[in-house]
């Protein structure tokens, strides 16, 4: 039925496929010691880096890839894969940006992230991500003025290497998965923020990933530190060339909120997800985990995945402070052949605690979506609460919608609530749309849009307009 | 305006076998004029409303539609609202996150683009709104609600007239808009749809009961049964139907001579 009206609809591919053509500076693919010694000398990091890369690799070497996730993908060939590439312009790393390659000014120009002094996002301080290392970042002097500290992780290691060791993998332990201590062990680069005391950051903070090289990994890893009463909003992208082969995106994100501090995180994950055959696209395992160590912070996770072939990643909160205050809120788009295995971890330690969960996952074509999160209150956990609902749109007859909560409680004052929901999305909704004159793209995207608008709405302002134009392209001819 | 000529219709059930709906209706309506349509329940007066809007679940086994001399059963729903079809449903869907003062200015401006009419801004349609949503009896806060959403029955079928005095169309279908409405909100339904008629509009009321033709006259009254119109006449017909009931129309009779 929807099928013979559906098919009007065009597809349109994915537009930020290009390859920018630029001189690489790159290890031969390949993971041993020699390979971690080569990054921590090319990033010439202090010594305290060279052995904790190499208790993570070591530590790797021991696991075994997890296989519990509800996807179905080949298994990667970890000495393939090329670990560190950088612009051979960058060598030294850009002093300013009037010294950055103007291909890569182009490249993000095409992306629609201007660097250029005169055109940048208004309000948004960004750094760029190119392949394995930082390229330029925005705004950086307005930023020191408030005394926030912005930059690439490798110019932290330089420059606060004091408190890079105090805080990394603090939340995410080199020890924690196979892909964590992966990319702790051969991370290249990404994004170092200290908030100071009681400082509220002036402007949004953002990281835009790119991968570029062939068979290259991107693995990179951000440290976000909000001191005492301090506020940040964050924001990612990533996008990367079409490819008919798969490349592994490896990324391990830590939070942590001091007292009364805030840390809100939004990504927007528009890796190339392949082609219409389930050919390339990105494999993304990510770890993500926020620690409110201390009362009454907060930290929030709002995502919108629309790419990748793969989606692992569960952001997660530790809630460790009295009073503290979890939510993740979330938009998974799969369509053609996309998995998305998703979801979140809300730990309840402290007294409390609360926390909100709020998953929405649309499938369409051969797409399979999964919702998949653990919700723990532990003996400490005096009068924590959680609130959890589930939803899951489906667009096609072909895809598939899944949902894996998990639930323990170990203290009898703490209080759940779970709500899951599936629909197919409705004939009526469709026809009553294109009776009063809308067309078919149009009534899809209306009411997608507003199955997602709760989670839309936790967006910063400037991405909320984005987040729903990406969903738009995501979705051409999705359904049927 | 509207030419139906022996159309016929039918559905797929769950195990694929086709049930025919619609037997062979004919019906011509002019510009200007108001049909009514009244019969029992399964008569096929609901599919023939949503044949005529486009639903895509029907099958037209044989017949044509002619609307203002455009093959009508060969246009997508969209393009027959362009042609300035309006269904007023039976059932409005509820769209949950869609904002109502959204939906309705996005419809209206699809239409215009149609039309090749440039498209109103915010404010201009803010303005139009806000006039019309007086005339249906409903609160300016509906436009900030989702789409149907939590609205009381009544609520739902003043939003279908809201949206057809906006849309203004050339011609009307209404899907049984009179249940599940009280007296006083029929009476406003009934004023604003004969506001809209005209020498030009027409109209098709698709009802169950006499009382709403009491407030909007029609031209003509058809009865249907099993899928045929079986009777025609003034409004008198829908009295005669109102105290003898479906009865004595002998519906048995002219299934047997088909």
């Amino acid at each position: 039925m929807t099928n013979s009206y559906l098919k009007e609809v065009v597809n349109k591919t994915y537009p930020y496929g290009f390859v920018t053509s630029i001189d690489a500076d790159a290890i031969p693919p390949g993971l041993s010691e020699e390979t971690v010694h080569a990054i921590w000398q090319k990033k010439n990091e202090p010594e305290f880096m060279l052995e904790w890369r190499l208790r993570a690799y070591r530590h790797w070497l021991t696991l075994k890839p997890p296989r519990w996730a509800h996807l179905n993908y080949p298994e990667i060939d970890y000495q393939n894969i090329i670990y560190y590439s950088a612009p051979r312009s960058n060598n030294n790393g850009p002093k300013s940006l009037d010294e950055v390659d103007p291909k890569l000014l182009d490249t993000y120009e095409k992306l629609g992230i201007p660097l250029h002094e005169r055109s940048r996002l208004a309000g948004v301080a960004v750094d760029a991500v190119f392949d394995s290392v930082s390229v330029a970042t925005t705004f950086k002097a307005k930023l020191a003025e408030a005394g926030v500290i912005f930059c690439p992780f490798s110019e932290s290691l330089q420059k606060y290497p004091e408190l890079i060791e105090k805080y990394l993998g603090t939340v995410v332990s080199y020890r924690d998965n196979f892909f964590a201590s992966l990319n702790s062990a051969v991370f290249s680069d990404g994004s170092f923020v200290y908030i100071p005391k009681g400082v509220r950051c002036p402007m949004e903070l953002s990281t835009y990933f790119r991968i570029n090289a062939a068979k290259t990994g991107q693995f990179e890893r951000t440290l976000i530190i909000a001191d005492e009463g301090s506020y940040v909003s964050y924001l990612e992208g990533c996008t990367a060339p079409m490819r008919d082969e798969n490349q592994l995106h490896a990324a391990v994100v830590e939070l942590v909120a001091l007292d009364n501090a805030q840390i809100k995180y939004s990504t927007v994950q528009n890796w190339y997800p392949g082609d219409a055959e389930g050919r390339g696209g990105i494999f993304n395992f990510v770890t993500k985990r926020g620690l409110c160590r201390g009362v009454n912070s907060k930290i929030s996770w709002t995502q919108i995945e629309t790419g990748s072939a793969i989606t692992w990643k569960y952001p997660s909160v530790v809630l460790q402070g009295d009073h503290s205050v979890g939510e993740f809120y979330s938009v998974a788009l799969t369509h053609n052949h996309q998995q998305a295995d998703t979801g979140t971890k809300m730990i309840h330690i402290g007294k409390n605690t609360r926390s909100t969960i709020l998953s929405k996952g649309i499938a369409a074509g051969h797409g399979q979506n999964t919702y998949r999160g653990l919700v723990r209150m532990l003996p400490t956990a005096q009068h924590a609460r959680n609130y959890t609902q589930c939803d899951s749109l489906l667009l096609s007859s072909t895809c598939g919608a899944h949902t894996f909560p998990v639930i323990e409680a170990k203290n009898p004052t703490a209080r759940i609530e779970h709500e899951a929901s599936t629909a197919k999305i409705g004939e009526d909704q469709l026809f009553y749309c294109r009776q009063r004159g809308l067309r078919v793209e149009d009534a899809v995207s209306m009411i997608v849009n507003g199955f997602c608008k709760q989670v839309f709405k936790e967006l910063p302002m400037e991405f909320a307009v984005e987040a729903q134009k990406l969903l738009e392209v995501s979705l051409e001819g999705s359904v049927g | 305006m509207l030419n139906i000529n022996n159309l016929h219709v039918s559905i797929q059930d769950e195990k694929q076998n086709s049930k025919p709906i619609l037997r062979g209706v004919t019906l011509n309506i002019k510009p200007g004029e108001v049909h009514a349509i009244m019969g029992p329940n399964g008569s096929g007066k609901s599919t023939l409303a949503n044949v005529l809007a486009g639903r895509e679940e029907y099958q037209i086994q044989q017949g044509a539609v002619q609307f203002n001399n455009v093959d009508l059963l060969s246009l997508n729903p969209e393009q027959r609202a362009a042609q300035g079809l309006f269904l007023a449903f039976q059932y409005p869907v509820e769209i949950p996150g869609v904002n109502n003062m959204y939906f309705l200015r996005s419809a209206l401006n699809s239409l215009r683009k149609q039309r090749e009419l440039p498209p109103l801004d915010a404010a201009d349609f803010l303005m139009l709104v806000k006039n019309k949503i007086k005339e249906v009896g409903l609160s300016e806060n509906f436009l900030q609600r989702a789409v149907n959403e939590g609205f009381s029955g009544g609520e739902k079928k003043r939003n279908e007239i809201l949206q057809m005095l906006l849309l203004e169309p050339r011609f009307m279908i209404l899907d049984e808009t009179d249940s599940g409405l009280d007296i006083d909100a029929l009476q406003m339904v009934a004023k604003c749809v004969n506001r809209l008629r005209d020498a030009k509009r027409s109209m098709l009321v698709v009802t169950h009961y006499q009382r709403l033709l009491d407030y909007i006259e029609p031209d003509v009254v058809h009865v249907m049964a099993q899928g045929r119109l079986l009777k025609s006449g003034d409004k008198s017909l829908a009295l005669e139907l109102e105290q003898k009931g479906y009865g004595w129309l002998d519906i048995n009779a002219s299934e047997a001579q088909a």
